[in-house]
Parts: C-alpha cells; sequence; structure tokens
C-alpha cells in the first residue's frame, strides 16, 4: 500500500463518488441507462478508497475515527455507502446509485473543504472501552441507514410527483415503482431505528454507570432523532402517516439528524485538556 | 442463364397490399408443413422458408435461377387462387444482399405496421423452426436466419426503435407496472364490457394480473366477459363501495354519467390510506370524476393522457429509424458478405 495520508485516500474516495455522479447525471441528461455494474464498481472502488482512508486514521487515533466532526460525516458517508452496495443489489433500485454517490461525495466533500472540523480531535473518547466504541460506530452507522433512507425517500417523491402530473420521460423513466419504493423505506426505517435502539442501549448501560461522563445536549439529540424515526415508523405501520408523508419525514429528520453531529460532537465531552492535533501521517 | 444460386424474398406486404387481398394470400397454419414440402419439388428451388403472418405472406429460399423463383410464385398464386398479373401488381421481391436487409428489416419491427412491434420477431423465429422441420432449410437459409436474427437483436437492444409502447391499452399496463413493480398481486377491476375494456383486461393478463373482477351494466355480459376472462363478477350497483378493494380499476364503460365519484375515492383511500389507487378512465364522456385524483395516492389517467403518453413513444421511437436503419444496412451488409463467400465456394 502507498505511504499516502488518510486525507488523501479520502479525497480520492470522494472524487470516485463525485465520477459516479458526474457520469450518473450525463446518463440522465442524455436519458441513456449506464450499465448498473459500471456505477456499481465506481462506487465500490470509492467504497474501498475510504475504507482505506477511515482505516489509515483509525491506526493512527487507536481506535474507530470518531473523534471529530469531520470523521463523523466520513463515518456516516461511509455507512450509507456500505447499506447501498449491499441493498443496491439486492433490490436493484435503478437510480439509487446515482443518488448514492451524489450523497457520498457531498458529505465527503464538505467534511473534507471545512479545515476546521478536522483540526483538532479529542483523543481517548471511548476511554478504551470497546462497548463505547461499538455504540458510537453503531450509531454513526444508523445515521448511514437514514441517509439511503432519506435518499430513497427522494427517490419516492420524484417518483410520485411524475406520476401526480404525468411527466414520466427524462429523469423520471430511470425511478423505480413507487410502491417498491415505499416498501423499501419502511424496511430502511425499521433497520435504522433497531440499530440506533441497539446503540442507545448500549450506551444507557454506561452512562447509568457514570451520568456526568455524557453531555445532556448529546442525550437530548441523539435521544430525540431516535425518538423522532421511531414514530414516524409506528406511525407508518399505524397507518397514520401516508407513504408521501413519510417520505417528507424522513428527508427531513435526516437533515437534522445531520445537522445535530456537529453539535453532538462538540457536546461529547467538555473541552479537554488533551485536545491532539491530528496525526497526518 | 447464370448456374449462380439466388437468395431471394418474394412475397406481399401490408404495405401494397389491402387487407381483403391479404385475407386471400395468407396461408392457414396448418398448410404450411404442406406448402414447404410441395414447393421443394418446383424445379430449381433448393431452400424455403414461408413467413405467414396477418400484415405478410414471405417466401425466403434459394434457388438455382430467376426462373425457379418464378415457378415459385405461379405455384402459390395456382394454391390461392388469385390472378397471376394481381400478385404481380403487389409482390415484393428482393435478392443477394437486399433479401438479408429485408430479413434483418423485417425481424427488427421497421417494417412493421407498428413500428418497433416486437411480435415479428417471435413470427420469424416460428417460421424458420417450422422449415427447419418440414426439412427446407439449408446452409444458405440456416445462416441467413440465424445471422438475421443476430442482427435484429443488436438493432433492437442499440436504438429506442422498439422501446415504450405504443397501444392505449398497454401503455395504461406500462404505467401500472410504473405504480406496482408486479401486477401478480394487483387486484383489478374492470368497468365496461365492451371491446375497450376487454382489450386492456387482456393486455393486464398477458403481463401478469391474475386477480381480475368485471362489472358491467348489464350483468349478463359482465358474467359472459368474466367467463372469458376467467375472472370474478361484480354487480354494477355495488362498486362504489367495492373500490377500496382494488388496486388499479378500469374504466370502459358507455354510462352517460360518471361512475366513480370523487367521494368514493375518497372514502376508499380513507381505507387503504398506505396503497396507491390507479384509476384508468378509457370512457367518453368520462366515468371517474376528475377530483378523485387531488386525493392523495391517487393516480389517475384518462384516454388522452395515455394517448399522449403512446404518442410520444411513437415519436421516440420514430426519431430512431434513421440511426436502426443505417445499422441494418451495414449488419446486413455484413451478414451478406459471409453468405456470398458460401455461394462462391
Amino acid at each position: 500500500m502507498p505511504h499516502l495520508t488518510d486525507r488523501t485516500w479520502l479525497w480520492m474516495a470522494a472524487a470516485c463518488y463525485g465520477a459516479g455522479f458526474v457520469l450518473g447525471t450525463i446518463g440522465v441528461l442524455r436519458e441513456r441507462r449506464h450499465s448498473p455494474g459500471l456505477m456499481y464498481a465506481i462506487i465500490g472502488i470509492g467504497y474501498l478508497l475510504q475504507t482505506i482512508g477511515l482505516y489509515v486514521r483509525g491506526r493512527a487515533v487507536g481506535g474507530c475515527p470518531l473523534g471529530n466532526a469531520f470523521e463523523l460525516f466520513q463515518f456516516t458517508g461511509w455507512s450509507a455507502t456500505t447499506l447501498y452496495l449491499v441493498v443496491g443489489a439486492t433490490f436493484r433500485l435503478s437510480l439509487l446509485g446515482y443518488f448514492t454517490s451524489m450523497l457520498a461525495a457531498s458529505v465527503s466533500l464538505v467534511a473534507l473543504a471545512i479545515p476546521a472540523w478536522d483540526a483538532t480531535r479529542r483523543s481517548h473518547i471511548f476511554g478504551g472501552n470497546a462497548w463505547i466504541e461499538f455504540h458510537a460506530a453503531l450509531a454513526l452507522f444508523s445515521y448511514g441507514v437514514f441517509g439511503l433512507l432519506a435518499l430513497t425517500s427522494i427517490m419516492y417523491l420524484l417518483r410520485n410527483y411524475s406520476l401526480k402530473n404525468k411527466r414520466l420521460s427524462g429523469i423520471f423513466s430511470f425511478l423505480p415503482p413507487i410502491v417498491d419504493l415505499d416498501q423499501i423505506n419502511v424496511r430502511l426505517l425499521a433497520t435504522g431505528v433497531l440499530l440506533l435502539a441497539a446503540s442507545l442501549g448500549v450506551g444507557s448501560v454506561y452512562w447509568l454507570q457514570a451520568t456526568e461522563t455524557v453531555n445532556l445536549t448529546k442525550i437530548l439529540m441523539t435521544v430525540g432523532v431516535w425518538i423522532a424515526f421511531c414514530v414516524a415508523l409506528v406511525q407508518r405501520w399505524r397507518g397514520a402517516l401516508a407513504p408521501k408523508r413519510l417520505a417528507w419525514t424522513c428527508v427531513v429528520l435526516f437533515g437534522a439528524a445531520l445537522l445535530s453531529l456537529p453539535f453532538v460532537d462538540a457536546s461529547r465531552h467538555p473541552v479537554p485538556d488533551d485536545i491532539a492535533r491530528v496525526s497526518r501521517s | 442463364m447464370s448456374n449462380t444460386p439466388v437468395l431471394f424474398v418474394v412475397g406481399a406486404t401490408h404495405h401494397t397490399t389491402p387487407l381483403e387481398l391479404r385475407e386471400k394470400l395468407a396461408l392457414p397454419a396448418e398448410s404450411l408443413p404442406a406448402v414447404h414440402r410441395d414447393m421443394l419439388t418446383l424445379p430449381g428451388l433448393r431452400e424455403l422458408a414461408v413467413l405467414n403472418t396477418c400484415n405478410r405472406v414471405e417466401f425466403y429460399g434459394v434457388a438455382e435461377s430467376a426462373t425457379a423463383v418464378n415457378g415459385l410464385e405461379r405455384a402459390f398464386c395456382e394454391r390461392q387462387s388469385i390472378p397471376a398479373e394481381t400478385f404481380e401488381r403487389i409482390r415484393m421481391f428482393a435478392t443477394g444482399d437486399a433479401a438479408v436487409r429485408h430479413l434483418v428489416s423485417v425481424a427488427s419491427g421497421l417494417d412493421s405496421q407498428m413500428l418497433g412491434e416486437n411480435e415479428i420477431f417471435g413470427q420469424i423465429k416460428s417460421a424458420y423452426a417450422d422449415a427447419q422441420t418440414a426439412g427446407a432449410t439449408g446452409p444458405i437459409l440456416n445462416r441467413v436466419f440465424q445471422k438475421g436474427f443476430q442482427a435484429a437483436k443488436y438493432v433492437r437492444t442499440h436504438t429506442a426503435v422498439s422501446t415504450g409502447h405504443v397501444s392505449i391499452a398497454n401503455v395504461a399496463v406500462d404505467l401500472a407496472l410504473t405504480i406496482f413493480g408486479s401486477l401478480e398481486r394487483a387486484r383489478v377491476l374492470l368497468l365496461g364490457a365492451g371491446e375497450i375494456g376487454e382489450k386492456t383486461a387482456r393486455a393486464f393478463q398477458s403481463r401478469g394480473a391474475r386477480h381480475l373482477t368485471v362489472s358491467s351494466r348489464t350483468q349478463s355480459r359482465a358474467m359472459e366477459l368474466a367467463s372469458a376472462l376467467d375472472a370474478g363478477a361484480l354487480p354494477f350497483e355495488h362498486v362504489e363501495h367495492h373500490v377500496a378493494e382494488f388496486d388499479i380499476v378500469v374504466c370502459a364503460t358507455a354510462a352517460p354519467h360518471t361512475v366513480v365519484s370523487a367521494a368514493a375515492v375518497a372514502a376508499a383511500m380513507k381505507k387503504r390510506p398506505s396503497q396507491p389507487l390507479f384509476l384508468i378512465d378509457l370512457a367518453l364522456p368520462r366515468d371517474v370524476e376528475p377530483t378523485a385524483a387531488d386525493r392523495e395516492g391517487v393516480f389517475l389517467y384518462n384516454l388522452d393522457d395515455l394517448a399522449k403518453i403512446a404518442e410520444e413513444n411513437r415519436a421516440a421511437r420514430e426519431a430512431e429509424v434513421d440511426k436502426a436503419r443505417a445499422i441494418v444496412v451495414e449488419r446486413a451488409g455484413a451478414v451478406w458478405r459471409q453468405i456470398s463467400t458460401r455461394f462462391a465456394s
């Protein structure tokens, strides 16, 4: 493996996702379907590069790289891509690759483009406890699921618009059936809620042992996100939330969850004395 | 007279032959083995395949000379009891590379009445299989047909000449698939037992719909059609109360008033808030109250909407014709060059 810094790997991954997005945009504008395998391969290569970047960062910091907003965003994008590589193949959702490349590229590039997010990081945030590390990783992974859910929700809204307004050509011709999209939304929502519940469950065990170690803002925000998604799921199951409203809810909630990440990161610990410059090597 | 064998196609198509004459030219399916057998006894005829559809009767063959082709024409006219001069007036004839080009054009759907239609490809495959079964094909026709099929597939996959449906019934089914993905579990209600409704119902069945219910103002007609379609029947006066039980409602009655009201649709959607309802209104005057479409989860398409989509599909196909024809010329030319080598040897 060439001796490249973690950020270089992550830049290359972002470039790969960006290439997928550009390729998808050209395909949509020309109304030509690219081979799904090609998009899958491009995202797969980007995923591999991002995994290496996060691994290099993880080796440097001695744990899961979740120590600042930059790492949280990268990990969330990585989680969404992981899900796409599994879900995309299972459901054969045309256009999901395009949207995934767009999400992964934008999340990655935003994180890379804001140096302040990666200027410092908190070290030893998990106190050497693997369970807390697992709790954090699981929480971020659930955010990745919600990210993919936001994408399929956007696809649902586009499909609904196209059917209602009788506009079926162009980008709309690439969209999957609306019933399939709704089913996928419900499954992803249930998966995200379960993963976040498991994460919160693990975290709560340690929080009860030492309540002063976790900032109230972080608890309110993460539990708030979980409750909001949970309510949406229950309402959908009860038939009280129509598929279109569910889709809007999921898009808005993911936006809110993403925006809450820097605040969650800032509130995880009081500003410590041991803020360390991130190792770039 | 040259002794070089001639690859030819001779026949009559919808381009020059009116329907009443095509009816006289059509060969009964059960007569095809005998046609192959009898024609191959004609002097100078080596190989033969007969393509016999509602739009064309064509004989593809290999003959020792042009005279043998004349003999084939005479025999065909005698068999069908039509004057030779009538056939002479409408006949299509091509040899060599033009014959290959014609085969590829026909198999690609470029020569069809409905541009780009897929059915013709299957019909040519059947014609070729029949000829093989009758022992009427040889090395030249085998190669022409096999390579011709490959060329036609290439045309269909590399151009949009076959994409999108151009009939109202199939456009409606396409839309249903865009909503439900699969029609296997979709419950379809057909209102009206006329020709349009029946065609649409059959289109749904041919694309996987299994649960069909028919309702008509004339109960006996509904029962009759339900029996023909292997479907259930619903009394017409109960329709509005049962809308919620269906995913797709095809409306094609001749009723002078609204059959499905917006209130009935609203009530149905209260019972099925998470499931979409697809209303296809093929009737004139319209059967479904237009404001029914305002309800979330309801997708209403009327005759004009479907005709517009069909027209867009047709235009998209026509826009690809030049590209498709260029591919036909290129691919057929390549096939012909291979065949010529065989002729030479």
